[in-house]
């Protein structure tokens, strides 16, 4: 698995916010996103109505998962392919690895896949001898530059023009070193190019998979750039993987679900490349691969069945979340410390490698509820990431000062005289004292709480005060 | 056996044990009725504003539309075509009957091969099972007469699409294939692949900036066959949806 650093979360995100490359590319990159997704929605007049059949299919296939996962299987080895179940990231590698032995593969091309991310597939293969190659242009310049992913749907979102042309002139050392990047196409060309050599030498290729589908037996990506397609088409092997949650009952159902992904990933009607893959080639065929393997991961989701974060297993991975999230375009994905970030990170981290340490994420939050209102399946993420806070509270996990404050403050509300009075004086004496100022950034007495936090300096009076004033003019 | 523990999992986790047989067969009865849901309104139109509105969402995702009266039209059609875009006149075709018995003849300078695609090849020729008017979607099974890396390999990638196989939402495109698929291997109807193709190729991975050209084709060329008499043109629908450019600021792709 990929190694972790979501206990040093404080850390990361001051280095971020420090970090004049990373505040420019998320400058650059944050309002397209909005922008183009309230486009795609706004042309849609049913996508209200789409987000709740989103909702109730995942919620269907959930209450149903054993069977429908049994369904899938039956299908996939009458279309001549073959499923491996894998409860652990320790057996996914390990199919993955057999099978590609089995190949005598030396070069893998990959197309992009956040599950292998997690499983950390990519270094289990170069232990043990073979070569992989992401051939997603993001993922690509992330390989060349010992890096991983730091956005689900854009691995590059952290890195500028500059970077991309400086990591080719120093690694592709085999290209005229005063060639000119003129435009962002040539380097785009360039990586085609180098890209396409890869292709053709490929003994397996390795997908991710967007959805499974029990009716059929089929596996389905979404990509722009057909690198997933090439990657699946051209090698004699093609292994899909995917992760339990990911398999929906009929074609209908994935077309529903599609028509919500692209537009809350990308603000596209529809990506360039969707593709449905059935088993391995027929015999007629002229192309595609001669074998067709699943490897179906667990690892930690159906330990997520039947508490308060099941619903996280509805989730598509479009990204929305953190395009929305004021944390995550602050700090970017990588300081949340391990694959998946923003919002939907904060809640699917915790399940799945503890909350031991992964706390931080979950208080990671100003809990605007943007995220919640963007997800396509409607995922209550603010409520999960309260339900972490719990969970870490009950552990006495919490460090010892914010437990003693908490503790006070559960003494001061459950005297409602005693607590209104109290605030109101807190709230006049702290307007008072930042007048003019919009926030603290830092407190007596509060140190360790203001370290990583501003408070807002409160203006007008307190929400009962207001409340009471209001009900008077009514 | 893993298979075993993962499901034993889930059934913990949902707290009951395997399904009884009578929700069995109603979630059995699920998939084999596949009910649909809820399809958006825009495609359900006149066939004319259909055709009208599948081109419109071609040309909004950068594809071109070319529309010839009659199967005897392509062969000029791809000729000028390829000249207009200094393309060399060569090119692999999917072996589908519908492409070989176009009256290729007529334009002799035209070099056709009958196979797959090969990554010396800078032009391909393929057969469009359907196209989706909700979003301008190429509708791509393969088969031995329509190999799949004919849509991959090449820099632009040409489609042959009858007028009459445009539907409006992808629903009605998989039930057609439904109706009309037999696959041996499986004896269902899903071909090893299906590819659903929007415009061509493109990456937004550098700053989240459109570029066209990723992997895939650069350029997407549609040559409409007006098979259907019901679809001609007669007025535009509505107003065609304001169109991205690229090199402009775009969200991101994969």
């Amino acid at each position: 698995m990929v190694a972790i650093t979501s206990p040093a979360f404080k850390e990361n995100a001051r280095t971020a916010l420090a970090d004049p490359g990373l505040q420019k590319a998320l400058g650059t990159a944050k309002g397209a996103f909005l922008q183009r997704r309230a486009q795609a929605v706004a042309n849609l007049p049913e996508f209200e109505q789409l987000r709740d059949i989103g909702r109730n299919i995942k919620n269907h296939t959930l209450a149903n998962l054993d069977f429908y996962l049994e369904a899938y299987e039956a299908k996939v080895k009458a279309a001549g392919g073959q499923v491996h179940w894998c409860s652990t990231a320790d057996d996914a590698r390990a199919a993955v690895l057999e099978i590609c032995r089995k190949a005598n593969a030396r070069t893998v091309t990959k197309g992009k896949s956040m599950i292998s991310e997690e499983l950390g597939i990519n270094a289990h293969l170069e232990a043990h001898g073979i070569r992989p190659v992401e051939t997603d242009l993001g993922e690509y310049i992330l390989q060349l530059r010992q890096e991983h992913p730091s956005h689900i749907i854009a691995p590059a979102f952290h890195l500028n023009r500059e970077d991309w042309e400086a990591d080719f002139r120093r690694l592709h050392t085999d290209l005229p070193a005063d060639r000119v990047f003129a435009e962002r196409r040539d380097i785009l060309a360039e990586a085609r190019t180098k890209l396409r050599e890869k292709f053709l030498q490929a003994d397996v290729g390795i997908t991710g998979a967007n959805f499974l589908i029990a009716e059929t037996g089929s596996s389905v990506i979404v990509t722009n750039e057909g690198n997933g397609d090439l990657t699946q088409t051209l090698p004699r092997v093609h292994i899909a993987l995917a992760s339990i949650e990911k398999v929906v009952p009929t074609l209908e159902d994935a077309t529903s679900l599609l028509r919500l992904l692209a537009r809350s990933a990308t603000g596209q009607d529809f990506s360039v490349y969707t593709t449905f893959s059935t088993g391995a080639r027929r015999p007629a065929d002229l192309d595609g691969p001669e074998e067709y393997h699943v490897v179906l991961v667990d690892n930690g989701r159906s330990n997520m069945l039947g508490t308060e974060f099941q619903e996280m297993l509805r989730c598509i991975r479009c990204a929305a979340c953190m395009n929305h999230c004021p944390v995550y375009g602050a700090i970017g994905g990588h300081a949340y410390g391990w694959v998946y970030p923003g919002p939907m990170g904060s809640v699917l981290t915790p399940s799945l490698v503890g909350i031991e340490k992964t706390g931080m994420l979950p208080n990671a939050s100003t809990f605007c509820g943007k995220c919640e209102s963007v997800c396509p399946v409607k995922i209550p993420l603010p409520k999960m990431m309260r339900h972490w806070r719990e969970r870490e509270f009950e552990r006495h996990l919490t460090p010892a000062t914010q437990r003693s404050n908490l503790a006070l403050w559960a003494w001061f509300a459950r005297r409602p005289t005693l607590y209104r009075a109290a605030t109101r004086a807190a709230n006049a004496a702290l307007g008072l004292l930042g007048r003019g100022k919009g926030a603290f950034r830092s407190l007596p007495l509060a140190g360790g709480w203001t370290a990583g936090r501003d408070l807002p300096v409160p203006e007008g009076g307190t929400f009962m005060a207001r409340y009471a004033k209001e009900q008077r003019r009514r | 056996m893993t298979k075993e523990a993962i499901l034993g999992a889930i059934r913990r986790g949902l707290k009951r044990g395997p399904l009884p047989a009578d929700q069995q067969a109603m979630l059995g009865g699920r998939l084999a009725t596949h009910p649909r849901h809820l399809i958006p309104a825009r495609s359900r139109l006149p066939r004319p504003d259909q055709v009208a509105l599948f081109i419109r969402n071609v040309e909004k995702e950068f594809g071109t539309v070319e529309r010839v009266p009659n199967a005897e039209a392509v062969p000029a059609a791809i000729a000028d075509y390829l000249a207009a875009q200094n393309l060399p006149p060569r090119f692999p075709m999917a072996p589908h009957p519908e492409l070989t018995a176009i009256p290729w003849s007529e334009r002799p300078l035209l070099e056709i091969e009958q196979r797959r695609a090969e990554a010396t090849d800078q032009v391909s020729l393929q057969h469009g099972y359907a196209g989706i008017a909700e979003t301008g979607t190429l509708m791509l099974p393969s088969a031995p007469e329509r190999p799949t890396t004919l849509n991959l390999l090449v820099e632009t990638e040409m489609v042959v699409l009858r007028a009459s196989r445009i539907v409006g939402a992808y629903e009605e495109a998989w039930d057609r294939l439904r109706a009309e698929s037999k696959d041996e291997r499986s004896g269902g109807f899903m071909p090893r692949n299906i590819m659903f193709v929007t415009g061509p190729s493109r990456s937004a991975d550098i700053e989240q900036t459109l570029e066209l050209g990723a992997h895939g084709p650069r350029r997407l060329h549609i040559i409409l066959i007006d098979d259907d008499p019901a679809a001609l043109p007669m007025g535009d629908a509505t107003a065609p949806p304001p169109v991205a450019v690229p090199g402009g600021p775009a969200a991101p792709g994969d």
